[in-house]
């Protein structure tokens, strides 16, 4: 597989920046600065990443409550993000939404999500859009196991598939919807749920970037074609709990150290493309000095960020009233 | 101008708006109906009571988009689509059925403006009927605007007649919030002068539907015709009432209501929702909060009892708000007038 060097040096970089920006907040909720629920993406970069990297501004995404990889594969700007989960007004929703409701439509990010399997029928009306507003746009909604099982989330896979949309319906399956594993929760298959639509049904290891990203080409081109939805079944796993202060207490000893030790998409990538003579390790090491400058600079401005006035508490309710 | 129905006049809104606005589409369970039959008829129903019959035919399956009986994903789907350049309008059919995609209006579409620190547009209309009195029983029958209404974020648009759904239906297609657009199912055959042109009726803005010295009288949707009714009657006996129509409940036209009841010292809240926190324990709350002191007598509320709303004709006569109700309503108050306001 031929990728571009600045793909590769791209998709590097926001993987790396969703590792960062996801072992930082796991430093700091534990200070209790940050108000709130936070869930972290770590271990699952590749999935955002090797997805996003098929999209442009015009299409359409749509994330869940672990949503800050999305954002940040999808181009949302990070220090908006971080003041965000931070409450500020400086943050990407002016500090209303948090780590839960981080969306930036001028990026295609419909929104994170709190509510489990939100996300997919929002899709359906994105992709809804694209294709009458004919602008070959496609829109995808990222969701879990835990969500797979969730009713909205089975009717847009219907009504996608009715309506034949340009959608795509990754399913992350971390193993877990909470602290329930989805081997009790997920009764038959994820394909066979996809065959069940009439919907074509791709799958790949989501620790691999270059197994995601080829496999995402192939499920987006399918769905921009207007040959209709496609399910993307990624299986990977999740390295800290389902929010954080979780003691993953429903996992056996060494699950996540072994998770680290063998399927970190960071290195794996970097062996993969050092070891192709793809990419100097130099240039991976600059990258990740970078993104440690910039999210320490993002943690630093979000601390030092204003609260909101309190006239935004009645701000934005509706555009007019 | 020509006689229209109830159903007509929300026809011609729709189909004016698509005419106008090419992001305009329908979306909803059997409105045009047919696809997939074995007649060939493509626009075989036209929604469930005929609302949106011909607009399949006139606007195509790009525009008019029937779908599975599936709330949750069509109106996601439409919170979805608003979100990212479409102006949809979801019809619900019975908004009993908002049970099943409850979380795609509470939770996404209402909240999207805030949540996204009002960086998002949700430009939607779900249209639903609502209301007894069609023998439909307990799951057929509710009126859940104050369910809606209690929702920030939500628009809720409740006509009382052919002219006003006309209006308010252009202007909720034409606004940037979600609005709920509720037809009373009684309603549809309703008629009276409706303008061919468009126009539109601002939100907010309460309709005085007749001027009296003796009582305010407040109605919701259908109960502004029976309340009408019911001063025609009292005023053949002396009494006079003013009666509004507050067209939306959110937002809520506050200081008409607080005018007239300065006016008159008395007020009645007609409406067809269960009587627990729905919008005449809310506007008696507003009156009693901010104008005690004009008040003549006690606030009554004309509302059903607190039970599902039941099949059998007798039970649901006896259940819901009636003229005479009203009327013997007007005359309690008058009779318990406590004291004299300078």
């Amino acid at each position: 597989m031929q990728i571009a060097r600045d793909i590769l040096l791209q998709s590097y970089r926001a993987m790396r920046t969703i590792r960062v920006f996801e072992e930082r907040l796991h430093v700091e909720f534990a200070t209790g600065e940050i108000p709130g629920f936070v869930h972290l993406y770590c271990g699952e970069e590749a999935s955002a990443v090797g997805v996003c990297a098929h999209l442009t501004d015009t299409d359409t995404i749509a994330s869940t409550h672990r949503g800050h990889g999305h954002c940040i594969a999808k181009g949302v700007e990070v220090h908006g993000m971080m003041a965000e989960i931070y409450g500020r007004q400086t943050g990407v929703c002016r500090g209303k939404g948090g780590s839960m409701h981080i969306a930036d439509l001028s990026k295609g990010m419909l929104g994170a999500n709190g509510i489990v399997g939100g996300g997919p029928p929002l899709i359906c009306g994105a992709a809804l859009s694209h294709k009458t507003l004919k602008d070959n746009g496609v829109a995808i909604a990222f969701y879990g196991d835990g969500a797979s099982n969730e009713g909205f989330t089975l009717e847009s896979l219907n009504l996608a598939s009715v309506w034949k949309l340009p959608a795509v319906f990754v399913v992350e399956d971390n193993g877990y919807g909470e602290a329930t594993g989805s081997s009790y929760a997920c009764a038959g298959t994820q394909k066979d749920r996809a065959a069940g639509f009439g919907m074509t049904y791709l799958e790949c290891d989501g620790t691999d970037f270059f197994e995601v990203y080829e496999t995402a080409r192939e499920a987006i081109e399918h769905a921009r074609s207007g040959r209709g939805p496609v399910m993307l079944h990624v299986h990977l796993a999740r390295w800290y709990g389902h929010f954080e202060g979780d003691a993953m207490t429903y996992r056996a000893a060494g699950e996540v150290a072994r998770e680290k030790e063998n399927r970190d998409c960071l290195k794996i990538f970097r062996e993969k493309v050092t070891g192709a003579g793809l990419l100097d390790a130099s240039a991976l090491d600059d990258i990740d000095t970078a993104v440690e400058d910039e999210v320490e600079s993002a943690v630093q401005a979000a601390k030092a960020a204003p609260w909101p006035e309190d006239s935004a508490l009645m701000a934005d309710v509706y555009v007019t009233y | 101008m020509s006689k229209k129905s109830f159903r007509q006049a929300i026809n011609e809104a729709l189909r004016q708006e698509m005419r106008r606005d090419p992001t305009v589409v329908l979306m909803g369970e059997d409105i045009a109906g047919g696809q997939g039959g074995t007649s060939g008829v493509e626009d075989a129903w036209g929604g469930v009571l005929g609302v949106t019959k011909g607009l399949y035919t006139e606007f195509g399956p790009e525009r008019v988009l029937d779908t599975p009986i599936s709330e949750a994903a069509y109106i996601g789907a439409a919170a979805g689509a608003a979100a990212t350049g479409l102006r949809p309008v979801a019809e619900l059919m019975f908004v009993d059925f908002i049970g099943s995609c409850l979380d795609q209006v509470l939770n996404q579409a209402a909240k999207f403006r805030y949540m996204f620190g009002g960086k998002a547009r949700t430009p939607m209309v779900i249209r639903a009927m609502y209301g007894a009195g069609f023998n439909a029983a307990a799951q057929h029958s509710q009126s859940l605007y104050p369910l809606f209404t209690h929702i920030p974020g939500l628009k809720v648009v409740i006509p009382s007649s052919p002219y006003e759904a006309k209006g308010l239906l252009i202007e909720a297609i034409r606004d940037d919030d979600p609005v709920i657009f509720l037809e009373n199912k009684v309603m549809y055959d309703e008629e009276e002068d409706v303008p061919d042109e468009s126009y539109t009726i601002p939100f907010g803005e309460a309709n005085i539907t007749r001027e009296g010295d003796d009582v305010t009288i407040v109605a919701i949707g259908r109960m502004v015709g029976m309340a009408n009714e019911a001063a025609d009657r009292l005023e053949k006996q002396g009494i006079t009432c003013t009666v509004i129509d507050p067209r939306t409940t959110s937002p809520l036209d506050e200081q008409t209501i607080l005018d007239c009841v300065a006016e008159t010292g008395r007020l009645i809240v007609v409406d067809e929702s269960s009587p627990r926190c729905n919008m005449a324990c809310d506007i008696s709350a507003l009156v009693a909060e901010q104008a005690f002191h004009t008040l003549k007598a006690p606030i009554k509320r004309v509302v059903p009892p607190h039970t599902p709303v039941p099949f059998s004709t007798p039970l649901e006569k006896l259940y819901m708000p009636s003229a005479e109700k009203i009327e013997a309503a007007v005359k309690s108050v008058m009779s318990q007038t406590t004291r004299e306001v300078a």
